[in-house]
């Protein structure tokens, strides 16, 4: 018997591939849209709040990769349900305990506005705290890869900047990469579409599994 | 205001693009030429233009007579 599967979109909610939800909002850098960062790379991301250690972790390390990220045309922009008050405080707190400058602008979305937009409240977890959230938005504006942790954990930078140099390879050279794929490792051919291509492929010269699995060096 | 202070002056950053547009600038010549995040240069001509400190024409962003009174504190 079959099941049908239905699923029913909620409208707002960020897609992959779909231009990320447009907004204007209040931050320690002042009113920023969305908009601003068109031509950069954008990682958007919320935490539960201010002056929690697990997100003082995070804020550590995001600031620890801005400068890797910043020579990929990535910018940095944080977002949590407290004021820009208590954002500049606990920024000037970790400056003086951990001699770390957050050099990224930090949305207060105390209406939650921006958290809506991007369904950045698990309300299984808390109805007054974002999750960890991270939205990859590429500089034409389009949602191109959505990570969510939960509240008790901290994520991992190395998988986000292997993330970027994932999509911008993608983007640069038209392939796709493998699992645990780092940069300077091999990467995938995209398969064939027709029966015709694909017996192509197989004499293509590239280091094929089978007609469907077929890898390359990466492009310089 | 992100640019401007409740009393009307300046912040650093403000001042730094400022003195930039005094001859027509493309937001991202200004960001190349203060080493401000393009981001943050578009967020700043946003405010400088309801300021009336900038004009723009063409995509390009010129100092007003406002914005020099303002640069040299008088405004």
């Amino acid at each position: 018997m079959e099941h049908a599967v239905e699923q029913k979109a909620v409208p707002g909610l960020p897609r992959l591939g779909t231009p990320a939800p447009p907004f204007q909002a209040e931050t320690t850098h002042g009113p920023i849209r969305l908009e601003d960062f068109k031509g950069s790379w954008l990682i958007l991301f919320s935490h539960p709040a201010d002056f929690t250690p697990v997100c003082t972790t995070e804020f550590l390390a995001f600031a620890e990769i801005a400068p890797e990220l910043k020579q990929r045309n990535v910018e940095l922009m944080g977002l949590s349900i407290d004021s820009t008050y208590s954002h500049i405080a606990w920024l000037r707190n970790i400056e003086q305990n951990f001699k770390k400058k957050i050099p990224f602008p930090i949305i207060a979305d105390l209406n939650k506005e921006v958290a809506g937009l991007y369904g950045m409240i698990m309300p299984g977890e808390s109805r007054t705290e974002t999750s960890r959230c991270v939205f990859i938005i590429d500089p034409n504006g389009i949602v191109r890869a959505m990570i969510y942790y939960p509240l008790t954990t901290g994520r991992n930078m190395d998988e986000i900047l292997r993330l970027i140099d994932a999509l911008q390879t993608t983007d640069k050279h038209g392939v796709a990469t493998p699992a645990n794929w780092r940069p300077g490792d091999k990467v995938i051919v995209p398969p064939p579409k027709t029966a015709e291509a694909a017996e192509e492929r197989v004499k293509a010269g590239y280091e094929c599994v089978d007609w469907y699995f077929c890898k390359r060096e990466e492009p310089k | 205001m992100a640019c401007i202070n409740v009393d009307g002056t300046l912040v650093a950053s403000a001042r730094t693009l400022l003195v930039n547009l005094v001859e027509p600038r493309s937001a991202e010549e200004a960001s190349a030429r203060t080493g401000l995040p393009l981001y943050r240069v578009r967020a700043s001509l946003r405010e400088f233009l309801q300021a009336g400190l900038v004009v723009e024409a063409n995509g390009t962003y010129l100092l007003t007579d406002v914005g020099r009174k303002r640069l040299a504190g008088q405004g």
